[in-house]
């Protein structure tokens, strides 16, 4: 009943001034739309869900009647560059925590959307900070963990919130993804012999496909189709490599079998500047804040910014934590990479548009430009700055938390 | 032999240093006294260890060496109430009470996590053993001083001790296995049952008509109960949910123990029953609510509501759970969710020190405290500030523009390493 007169109050207003449930004007002291240079006094007019103008309220003249948010600051909704919400819950119980299943070292065929849950609290912990996309699925903790999908932080069902899945194919070198006791691969050499191994099958999976005629097509392999995807540069290879030995093996395996890598975690990144641009390779960068101990002993909160000046391509991940905190939020951790030498502008790309860009989604997210997607984030300050705080979160042109954070 | 006579020579004038015969004046900073308001343009004199002067109008004596300070923030050094730093480690797994077990044999004065802690502005940390016991050992209050020893870090009271106290938990953490408890009763039960032992212990120890041979064996662990019964060591309670912080309450008034609340994840729900029994609360901000059943309850906004029902509230790191350079953000989280920004200043320095019964000696500028204070290149809760200095006792431990020093400030290669005197390598090495 509450949901047809719902419908018959949006229907009137529709008829009355072409104005829909997903319309939506935000003036800001200052809007940054990322794709070019900050606008003070700007507006961003959202129509059907859809960026329609953004620029000085001098120009941007907002409809009679339209809905109007007003903010101190106002960026593109955020994206997380990598995640595990909303397969790794935040009670860390064994029945929320289906970011890795190790009982084989190489599991290609695990699906994201088959683990998702865009209703665990974590999820709505990063919209409510800002975070509007984000790139999340199987974690850190074997040798391939299996697929990730890009979603929006908003949506009651992991089809409707999904913007891209699969995104990528999560892979591990180094002493996180060692087998248990007496189990394979037990050190990095393993780890690489294993997946050369894996990948020659899937070459020769492949070829066998494409020579078969008829009933001698080969049985379908769930795991060896996948890796023929990542072969085939459909799906690029997502491998965490937190030593400077482990990115070079990272990059030597790409090389020689020519699929698309992205580099994760890769602590040490700064040790490894000119191979990693060499091959044209980006990076998701650890949490600035990220414990810097273990195989990240090395860690820095200056690696984004040696990485901006190298020319690499990079976005500021939330990562993974095994404790505390579950999840880490973008905003933060580009704040403090951005007093760290990487500045303001550069930081907040690597959590808009340069973090979509990675993602193959930017022609969706990551910008204020026409065409693209309605989500923005509003503040009351400067976004980085711990004492400021996000006001409002919009998604699709639809306001998707109000909380103060 | 020439170059050992030198670095002989070298290696004394560290010494003079220490004892700082010559009066140093910090002019043209921006005070924050923490005892008082913000001072622009002011002087910091400190002479002997000490500070001696605070204001806008200090009188500079002529024989002071002149430190300008313009355009930065000094304030006191920031006092962390629960860390691990150092390699912590208190008692094992053969049982769930272990009171004799110090700290202080466990910790390494190199470890790296001590070097990052005067990177974060740290000067004073409570370096505890874990969580994981009912009681885990005594803690010791370390000055993150540079040394060679433990003993060079410590802080000696009047009476002679070494200053710490005393750390227990309850809730999940030390329920496993036997011998440890099974259940949240079952550990209230085993630490009164040894808490009453230790009564009974500490009567007949200080009882003068008691004659020698009818005192009982010495028994290291009742003796370091003894002093949590006097009153003589404070005890830090790990504790998170509501009903477990009341478990806390109920036993420290039971045997009058003077106890702060570590974590206290769920302290907000019960502000008033805190606020009556007049203990402290140290609190910690996480950046995502969980991790654990009994953190599910997690709210920024803790500290903010503690202070406003009047409890007296810090902070603390508990590295590596929180990273020593990131202290000050705890501040500006707590002020973010609410909290004033004096507030959070007391919390981060005086608030510390009175946990710690050190009150007398730091948390404030003032004349006659130590001379213990960060210099920052701004804001204290600006994410975009960095503590440049740490000093402690009138002798600079950490100092950004050196570069052995802005690695330990940012991390990178080798920043995860032992600190050894590269200085004095140096020299050696002739270099």
């Amino acid at each position: 009943m509450k949901r047809a007169l719902k419908s018959i109050a949006l229907g009137l207003l529709l008829a009355a001034g072409s104005l829909s449930a997903q319309d939506l004007a935000v003036r800001a002291g200052r809007v940054y739309p990322v794709s070019g240079p900050a606008i003070d006094d700007g507006v961003v007019l959202i129509r059907d869900g859809k960026i329609d103008k953004v620029g000085p309220a001098s120009r941007v003249r907002i409809p009679d009647g339209m809905r109007t948010l007003q903010a101190n600051v106002v960026t593109p909704g955020l994206v997380d560059g990598r995640s595990v919400v909303g397969l790794s819950g935040y009670l860390n119980q064994p029945h929320d925590q289906d970011q890795v299943e190790k009982s084989a070292p190489i599991q290609p065929h695990l699906r994201a959307v088959d683990a998702y849950n865009p209703r665990e609290v974590l999820v709505g912990w990063l919209r409510e900070h800002g975070v509007t996309t984000v790139h999340t699925g199987h974690g850190t903790g074997a040798l391939v963990s299996g697929q990730t999908l890009v979603a929006k932080t908003w949506g009651n069902a992991v089809e409707a919130a999904t913007l891209k899945a699969p995104a990528m194919l999560a892979a591990q070198l180094g002493s996180g993804a060692f087998g248990a006791e007496g189990k394979s691969p037990g050190n990095r050499s393993k780890q690489i012999a294993m997946l050369r191994a894996q990948l020659i099958k899937a070459a020769e999976y492949r070829d066998k496909l494409r020579a078969a005629k008829g009933e001698a097509r080969p049985a379908r392999d769930l795991e060896l189709e996948v890796l023929v995807d990542v072969l085939e540069g459909r799906l690029p290879l997502l491998v965490t490599a937190w030593r400077e030995q482990d990115i070079l093996s990272a990059l030597r395996l790409a090389d020689e079998f020519g699929f698309r890598l992205v580099l994760d975690g890769a602590a040490e990144a700064y040790l490894a500047t000119d191979a990693i641009r060499a091959a044209r390779v980006p990076v998701l960068l650890h949490p600035t804040m990220a414990r810097q101990f273990g195989e990240m002993d090395n860690a820095s909160f200056t690696t984004a910014s040696v990485l901006h000046r190298a020319g690499i391509p990079f976005a500021i991940q939330s990562g993974y934590e095994a404790y505390v905190p579950k999840t880490r939020v973008v905003l933060w951790e580009a704040a403090v990479a951005a007093a760290h030498g990487l500045g303001f502008d550069a930081a907040l790309a690597s959590i808009t548009l340069d973090a979509a860009r990675i993602l193959g989604v930017d022609d969706r997210v990551g910008s204020l430009e026409p065409g693209k997607d309605g989500d923005l984030v509003l503040f009351d300050g400067d976004p980085f700055e711990y004492t400021s705080h996000v006001t409002a979160v919009v998604i699709n042109g639809q306001v998707v938390s109000g909380t103060v954070r | 032999m020439l170059r050992r006579c030198v670095l002989a020579l070298l290696c004394g004038l560290p010494m003079l240093a220490t004892a700082q015969e010559r009066p140093i004046a910090f002019t043209g900073a921006t005070l924050l006294p923490i005892s008082g308001d913000p001072v622009e343009n002011g002087t910091l004199l400190v002479h002997r260890g000490r500070i001696v002067a605070v204001g806008a109008d200090v009188r500079i004596p002529a024989d002071a060496e002149r430190r300008d300070m313009s355009g930065r923030v000094i304030m006191p050094g920031l006092i962390d109430t629960h860390s691990h730093i150092g390699q912590a480690a208190g008692g094992d797994n053969s049982a769930p009470i272990q009171p004799d077990v110090r700290v202080l044999d466990a910790i390494n004065v190199r470890h790296a996590g001590i070097a990052k802690a005067r990177a974060g502005g740290i000067t004073t940390a409570n370096v505890m053993p874990g969580s994981g016991h009912l009681l885990s050992g005594q803690t010791l209050y370390l000055k993150l001083r540079r040394g060679n020893r433990i003993e060079d870090l410590a802080i000696r009271l009047e009476d002679g001790r070494l200053a710490g106290g005393i750390k227990m938990a309850n809730g999940t953490n030390p329920m496993r296995a036997a011998p440890f408890p099974g259940t949240r009763a079952k550990s209230a039960a085993l630490m009164r049952a040894q808490l009453v032992a230790a009564q009974e212990y500490c009567a007949k120890m200080a009882d003068p008509k008691l004659p020698a041979d009818r005192k009982p064996a010495r028994d290291l662990g009742k003796e370091a109960l003894c002093g949590a019964l006097d009153g003589s060591r404070v005890v830090h309670h790990h504790t998170h949910r509501h009903d477990d912080i009341l478990t806390v309450l109920r036993i420290a008034s039971e045997f009058n123990l003077r106890v702060v609340l570590q974590h206290a994840i769920e302290s907000w729900l019960v502000v008033d029953e805190i606020a009556a029994s007049g203990v402290p609360v140290s609190t910690l901000l996480l950046d995502s609510p969980g991790g654990k059943l009994e953190t599910m309850n997690t709210n920024n906004a803790t500290p903010a509501i503690l202070h406003q029902t009047g409890i007296l509230t810090g902070f603390h790191t508990d590295d590596p759970i929180t990273d020593s350079r990131l202290f000050l953000r705890q501040a500006a989280m707590a002020v973010r969710n609410g909290m004033p920004r004096d507030a959070a200043l007391r919390a981060l320095t005086i608030n510390g020190a009175r946990m710690l019964e050190l009150d007398s000696r730091i948390g404030t500028l003032e004349p006659g405290k130590d001379a213990d204070f960060i210099v920052l290149s701004g804001d204290p809760l600006s994410v975009y500030s960095h503590v440049l200095e740490s000093w402690i006792e009138g002798e600079r431990v950490f100092n950004r523009a050196d570069p052995d020093d802005a690695l330990r400030a940012t991390g990178g290669w080798g920043a995860g390493r032992d600190e050894i005197e590269t200085d004095v390598l140096q020299m050696e090495s002739g270099t």
